[in-house]
């Protein structure tokens, strides 16, 4: 059976025809566009889709620069379509607006949507679909960077549909001068060319008269063979002003008579203000005002420095909400028993099923991964100015601009038209900034309403950032395998706990003919959230740790034994065949040494697979070098394939750091780790040789920032048991000794 | 307390605390916003400047020791046009989201001044800032062209100079 997720997100060419619909943007919302969006001298051709009359094609994007490059691969789509010169092209980031709403990934995503539950909505998107109180007219309303879906759904079923409508409409109107038929006209160097003559018109001297014929909901797109651009490394368009300090962040902002705040959050989760003791920063300088909150206290002053270092010594008191004794071991603990009561649900099931492990002693492993924090480098932080007639300005990096100008909105008790919302870009996100993980929004927000008329700059220390994160969830997954007599798999049953989340990524490839899967609730105090690559970050973990035990267990190659069971999935073989090859997996590594293996590992996730190599060796004292990973993916086809590598090469270091060392740990209720010297990730000195192969096949395009994740850890714990013998279960790596 | 700054070739009076951190003084008193704030404890390196040449972290600097300290910003490395290392650092297509990148370039940039063709294990131990996107890969790929660049220029000028007249 294949998820409704699968069917939304994974490949929704099917859906393909009804999508267009949304290209279809009436005449009245172009003009509108043109007056919230368009300068002088351009026009809204179709949806997105501006057009100058000096020839520069301007594609409005309704995603934030969190630093993926979706801004480069959707300009390529558009300036494909049109047939304009890469070099008169532009990306904007679309207002904050209604009218700017993603529908294109709404209408990619919402189709058969009839009767959403939690269980069916990707997890990027349940922040907003919850928000919404599940009304998809307000849903509509997102403007969402998350799931790996920028290209695939934005692109897909927006960008490159307004662009062809937009290129007909431009041959229409030469068609118009000429009176030659449609049919001889085609687009290219941001020209309309007369085929037969070779007469041509400069898009910008055709665009106000395109502008009067209405986009077709049906624009004839052009055939892969025939792309000049898309799969093409162009040089991503953000990169020159992130080399010089000219990029404005949300940190960046200034605005005239603004004031600093630090914040302090209840430590315990759930915990609230009890009292502050002001006089114990009386002696500070600069300190305008001490603003108490419902679970935190702001300290506003003229200077970020002092604004800190006045938190940092201000007394206070915040009460337990009852959850002073929760910590990792007494959630650990919560995992077991509930693993081991039940009711657990077994979502999936082929076969036979769980039954047919009665009457077998199966072989059960338990694998665990920790709670982590994002920990982009841009501490999260936004900038608000209330002003006492009732408006609202609001300046933060998001994952969802038009999303969090109505949140803002919202938490300030005001309908949206009175409040602006400036959308910059994220100094990483990683899911950090997706709707539901917006408490630097809500507290900036409250601040500012308690000082109208001040523009207030509320940054989280890292320590802050850290300990009031929205954690990938810590998670305990208990496997039950029974075997054929030829070592393959005959029961497969995986359950595992879940504060919540759909949890569909527990999914396999692999061929088994009796398989059960399902979640136990473990609800805990923790804030939990989206994280690269979400479900897929733990579940890949899991399952190809227990497909490499099962391989040894049958006392077969690890990579054998995924062959024998991929049998029916050509696609995925051809990614593993890739890795096998470009990792020189069959020659021992080199130069030999007694501790040094390799392990490999794959995952399909937002619509890509990937396979990793990992390549490790292990001291005689135990210490760990990973050397190598080498890495292949099938994504259908990489619009900029320069920049997908990019994204993939960050989410192997993304997901090393996680394996390596990353975990959040709770103690007495609140999290332990505050700031990166106890929250180590990976830096240059531990970054293994990386490579990235891609392959092109005819699958529809899968998502890039998120899939090279999951292999990570599987990949380098199998490799590790490779080499020493040593199965690491639960993650981080770290906590396990791998002395000789 | 009045302090006399030099940054980016340019003296700048600011009027803070001895023990303001350079990193909040750059940022916010002279509104060079280039230099970024990561972790607030010198763990990170995304506020890396020179002072007199030397790459430090600016978040645990206090202003007062930095006085009579030549100081250059993400803002002043290129003088106007972009330096090598920031070219390279856009052929090798190295930023994701950015944030970190000019506490890279800088530190990076020293690294250079000093040794202009590092190993991979001296770049490893002495740019020791992080990248949350991961962008490793390709800054080795960049420094490696860097030191290959300085390496022929250093052949040419020894092949074309004449000997003893080099020095």
């Amino acid at each position: 059976m294949i998820s409704r997720r699968k069917v939304l997100l994974g490949g929704a060419a099917a859906a393909g025809t009804l999508i267009v619909g949304y290209a279809l943007w009436p005449s009245g919302r172009l003009r509108r566009a043109d007056r919230l969006a368009a300068k002088s001298g351009e026009r809204f051709l179709a949806y997105w889709i501006k057009i100058a009359d000096d020839d520069i094609v301007s594609v409005v994007i309704p995603h934030c620069d969190m630093g993926t490059g979706i801004f480069t691969a959707l300009l390529q789509m558009a300036a494909e379509e049109l047939g304009a010169d890469w070099d008169k092209t532009r990306a904007e980031t679309a207002p904050p607006e209604p009218l700017f709403a993603n529908g294109a990934l709404v209408e990619g995503f919402a189709l058969g949507q009839a009767g959403m539950t939690r269980d069916s909505i990707p997890a990027f998107l349940q922040g907003s679909v919850f928000a919404a109180g599940n009304r998809l007219a307000q849903f509509m309303d997102i403007q969402v960077t998350g799931g790996s879906s920028a290209v695939r759904t934005t692109g897909v079923y927006g960008v490159r549909i307004a662009a062809a409508a937009a290129r007909e409409m431009l041959i229409a109107a030469a068609a118009d001068r000429l009176k030659a038929p449609l049919k001889a006209f085609h687009t290219a160097s941001s020209r309309v060319i007369h085929t037969p003559s070779g007469q041509s018109f400069r898009f910008g001297e055709l665009a106000a008269a395109a502008s009067q014929y209405s986009p077709s909901s049906h624009p004839k797109l052009k055939p892969k063979s025939q792309y000049t651009l898309v799969g093409k490394a162009v040089p991503r368009i953000d990169i020159p002003a992130k080399v010089n300090g000219a990029t404005q962040y949300g940190l960046d902002v200034q605005v005239p008579g603004m004031q600093y705040a630090a914040i302090k959050i209840s430590p315990i989760f759930g915990g609230k203000l009890v009292s502050v003791n002001e006089e114990s920063i009386a002696g500070n300088p600069g300190i305008k005002k001490v603003i108490k909150l419902d679970d935190a206290v702001v300290v506003v002053a003229d200077r970020f420095w002092r604004a800190q270092r006045a938190a940092d010594v201000l007394q206070t008191v915040f009460s337990d909400a009852g959850n002073a004794a929760v910590s990792s071991n007494s959630i650990r603990e919560r995992h077991l028993t509930a693993l081991n009561q039940g009711p657990i649900k077994h979502e999936h099931s082929v076969g036979a099923g769980a039954k047919a492990l009665q009457n077998q002693a199966p072989l059960e492993r338990l694998y665990q991964v920790p709670y982590l924090a994002h920990a982009a480098m841009e501490p999260v932080n936004a900038t608000a100015l209330y002003s006492a007639s009732g408006t609202l300005e609001v300046w933060a990096g998001s994952q969802d601009g038009l999303g969090a100008r109505a949140f803002c909105a919202k938490a300030a008790g005001l309908p949206l038209d009175k409040v602006t919302f400036h959308l910059l870009p994220s100094g990483g996100a990683f899911g950090r900034r997706l709707p539901g993980l917006w408490n630097f929004l809500t507290y900036a927000v409250q601040a500012a309403m308690r000082l109208p008329g001040t523009p207030l700059k509320l940054i989280f220390t890292r320590d802050q950032d850290l300990r009031h994160d929205y954690y990938r969830p810590n998670v305990s997954s208990r496997f039950k395998a029974v075997l054929n007599e030829d070592g393959t798999p005959a029961v497969w049953v995986n359950e595992y706990t879940t504060d919540g989340g759909s949890n569909a990524e527990a999914h396999i490839v692999y061929e088994v003919p009796n398989q059960a899967y399902g979640a136990v609730k473990v609800v805990t105090p923790v804030p939990v959230g989206p994280w690269r690559s979400v479900e897929s970050s733990w579940h890949g973990f899991f399952i190809e740790s227990f497909i490499d035990e099962l391989a040894h267990q049958a006392k077969r190659d690890p990579l054998d034994y995924r062959r024998a069971l991929l049998k029916h999935k050509p696609r995925h073989l051809r990614v593993l065949e890739l890795a096998v090859e470009k990792s020189g997996w069959n020659a021992p590594p080199a130069p030999a040494a007694p501790r040094r293996a390799r392990g490999i590992a794959m995952v399909e996730s937002f619509g890509t697979i990937v396979v990793h190599v990992a390549e490790v060796q292990i001291s005689d004292d135990g210490d760990l070098k990973v050397h190598r990973i080498t890495c292949a993916v099938d994504c259908g086809m990489a619009v900029n394939p320069d920049g997908f590598t990019a994204q993939i090469e960050g989410a192997i270091v993304f997901g090393l750091s996680a394996a390596l060392y990353g975990e959040i740990t709770l103690s007495k209720g609140a999290v332990e780790q505050q700031n990166f010297p106890d929250y180590p990730v990976v830096r240059l000195a531990d970054c293994p040789a990386i490579e990235v192969h891609l392959i092109e096949s005819d699958a529809p395009l899968g998502g890039g920032g998120e899939p090279g994740t999951p292999p990570v850890a599987p990949a380098v714990t199998n490799a590790i048991f490779a080499a020493t013998g040593i199965r690491i279960r639960e993650l981080p790596i770290n906590k396990h000794s791998l002395k000789g | 307390m009045q302090i006399q700054l030099n940054v980016n070739g340019h003296a700048r009076q600011v009027d803070v605390e001895a023990d303001a951190p350079l990193l909040w003084v750059i940022r916010d008193e002279l509104n060079l916003t280039g230099t970024k704030f990561g972790c607030g404890v010198g763990a990170c390196g995304a506020c890396t400047v020179h002072v007199n040449g030397k790459p430090m972290r600016s978040c645990v600097l206090p202003v007062s020791a930095v006085v009579d300290a030549k100081i250059t910003t993400i803002e002043g490395i290129g003088a106007g046009a972009l330096s090598a290392v920031q070219a390279a650092w856009i052929s090798h297509q190295v930023p994701q989201c950015g944030y970190c990148q000019s506490g890279f370039i800088m530190a990076v940039s020293a690294l250079l001044a000093s040794n202009p063709n590092p190993s991979q294990d001296e770049l490893g131990t002495l740019v020791t800032n992080i990248c949350r996107c991961g962008t490793y890969t390709r800054m080795r790929a960049a420094v490696s062209s860097l030191a290959s660049a300085a390496a022929t220029a250093a052949t040419a000028r020894t092949s074309t100079v004449p000997n003893g007249a080099g020095k």
